[in-house]
């Protein structure tokens, strides 16, 4: 059992659990918002609300899956930083997914199948892309392209179906983790955010406290 | 929760400091900072996205130092302070999202604080003479400059005046710069100063004419002396003559140290209130401790000055200002909050649960 966060888009918290004598992968508790500028004060009551609906105890967690990415900078830390300290807090192993991968595994169990481009926006008049081919003999989503940056008006035409996602779901980067433990294809990628982006080298003008 | 002495970890992320602390009450038991300084050298400055990056990856691994520092573990944790502002939001925000799942994933409470008032903070951990209220505080970095009148740490602090430009550590990084002197500029302006003569210019004092004493009484403003000392170098340097670089950046440590003691001093006197902190990592410049000493000598001010480890940004003034939250009997904050980055300093917990 597995408690999930993504903040590369909105928030998304959720406990998803695989029943090990069937492999059936069940989504126990998801709270989410498309809200791309409230991650910091939202993250805490998610997590709170997800273990609660799911009715399980922290100990009873195996981990702590997190969305890398891609995704603006700022929102997609506050996720990030939440799940290193859960993981450490309940001492269970951090568990890095790419976000654009969650997006493509909840498009295929709904029904899409062969090529599919996911699209989110990275800000900037910039869209961050990723392509896949159906899902693999794992049932996880085959990723042949991505994730990259590409101007907004100048994405490559998609061979099957483009999908541009405004959330990513935390229940699909739990179910992610999980089949990879299940198939022994942990770690999925590293535990370095995917920024994608060179952070800009403007310093600070300075904190001004105004009264 | 042990509420006589709670053990609580303090994070710190407002700059490009990732600070973790913990601490029992007033005891420290660990202040383990990693710092992303040397990343921003080559910009002159604090760039926020390269803080907040480094912020994320230095958490975890401060928490496991600080820890194994203190011969403590998690379990052990009565609550988790954090600084919620002011500060950089991208870089705050890294700290809130990890504070707050931190608390959760050990199941307790949750004290977001002010990071101002947690350098006031810092001074209780001085165990061999506890800080006593109230008292002036003057707060001096590179990210902040204020004046403060703390008559309670838990309850009542007032904000007596602050900077309304550059912050004092903002602008010895600035006017290093201009001298063709690296980042960060403290350290390099003490070290080109030491034989100048700190009345060889008189640089501007900034807000401290007659004019400026109704409004700003307690404000500062430092621009003006980056100005100043820009026009003056440059002005050598038409006529073709050289550039005293001892002389200049003593004169210009001069006219910090100076406006901020006299306003220090003079908020003490006029309020009555015979004691002064001072916090900050400026607190490390040589001439303001030196200054600060004198002066209050000559006026009669009890001067505090905690060990600079505890002056810079750090988790454990964060943690100590939670456990004197957790001893007063203040309730927890909720998990609503955010971070703040211009939270005022009358500010002391944000989001306190109302129960
Ligand atoms: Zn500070």
């Amino acid at each position: 059992m597995l408690l999930a966060i993504d903040t590369s888009t909105g928030t998304s918290v959720a406990v998803v659990d695989r029943d090990r004598a069937s492999g059936e992968l069940r989504c126990l508790a998801e709270a989410s918002t498309d809200d791309t500028m409230r991650h910091a004060e939202v993250i805490g009551g998610f997590i709170r609300d997800a273990l609660a609906t799911a009715g399980i105890d922290r100990r009873a967690l195996s981990g702590v899956a997190a969305g890398m990415g891609p995704g603006p900078f700022t929102g997609l830390r506050v996720g990030i930083a939440a799940a290193h300290a859960f993981a450490l807090g309940i001492d269970r192993p951090f568990v890095p997914v790419v976000s654009h991968d969650a997006i493509a595994l909840t498009r295929y169990t709904a029904g899409d199948a062969g090529p599919l481009q996911v699209v989110t926006d990275a800000r900037r008049r910039e869209f961050a892309v990723s392509d896949y081919d159906g899902l693999d003999a794992d049932g996880m989503p085959l990723r042949v392209g991505g994730p990259v940056l590409v101007p907004r008006d100048e994405v490559p035409a998609a061979r099957g179906i483009r999908f541009d996602a405004s959330i990513v779901s935390a229940g699909a980067i739990g179910m992610l983790a999980e089949l990879a433990f299940a198939a022994g294809r942990l770690p999925l990628t590293s535990d370095a955010p995917i920024y994608l982006r060179a952070p800009d080298v403007t310093p600070s003008a300075g904190k001004k406290v105004l009264r | 929760m042990n509420r006589d002495a709670p053990l609580i970890l303090g994070i710190e992320t407002s700059c490009d400091e990732t600070g973790v602390g913990i601490v029992r009450g007033t005891t420290l038991l660990a202040n383990t900072i990693a710092s992303s300084m040397e990343e921003h050298a080559r910009y002159g400055g604090v760039v926020p996205e390269v803080a907040a990056r480094a912020h994320l990856e230095a958490l975890g691994p401060t928490i496991r130092t600080a820890l194994a520092e203190a011969s403590v573990s998690l379990d052990d944790i009565d609550a988790v302070a954090v600084t919620s502002g002011p500060g950089l939001a991208g870089a705050l925000m890294v700290g809130v999202g990890a504070a707050k799942a931190l608390a959760l994933s050990l199941d307790v409470p949750i004290y977001a604080v002010n990071h101002l008032v947690g350098h006031v903070g810092a001074d209780l951990l001085d165990t061999a003479a506890p800080l006593e209220t109230p008292t002036v505080a003057l707060l001096v970095s590179g990210g902040h400059t204020s004046l403060l009148l703390v008559r309670d740490l838990v309850s009542d602090v007032e904000l007596l005046g602050e900077t309304i430009d550059d912050a004092a550590g903002e602008a010895f990084d600035k006017v290093a710069r201009l001298l063709g002197l690296p980042y960060p500029g403290g350290p390099e302006i003490d070290r080109a100063a030491i034989g100048g003569d700190p009345r060889a210019i008189r640089f501007p004092r900034g807000l401290t004419q007659s004019k400026d004493q109704a409004a700003h009484r307690y404000d500062f403003s430092f621009s003006g002396l980056k100005t100043a000392v820009a026009r003056w170098v440059e002005q050598r340097q038409a006529a073709g003559e050289p550039v005293p670089l001892a002389d200049v950046a003593a004169s210009f440590r001069e006219a910090v140290a100076d406006v901020l003691v006299s306003k220090a001093v003079a908020a003490c006197t006029e309020l009555g209130v015979p004691r002064l902190l001072l916090g900050g990592g400026v607190v490390a410049n040589a001439r303001l401790r030196e200054l600060a000493t004198e002066r209050a000598d000559a006026a009669g001010i009890a001067l505090r000055i905690p060990p600079l480890s505890l002056c810079t940004d750090n988790g454990a003034m964060i943690a100590a200002l939670g456990a004197q939250l957790v001893m007063a009997g203040h309730p927890p904050s909720t998990l609503d909050f955010g971070a703040d980055s211009t939270l005022p300093a009358t500010e002391i917990q944000v989001a306190a649960n109302a129960a």
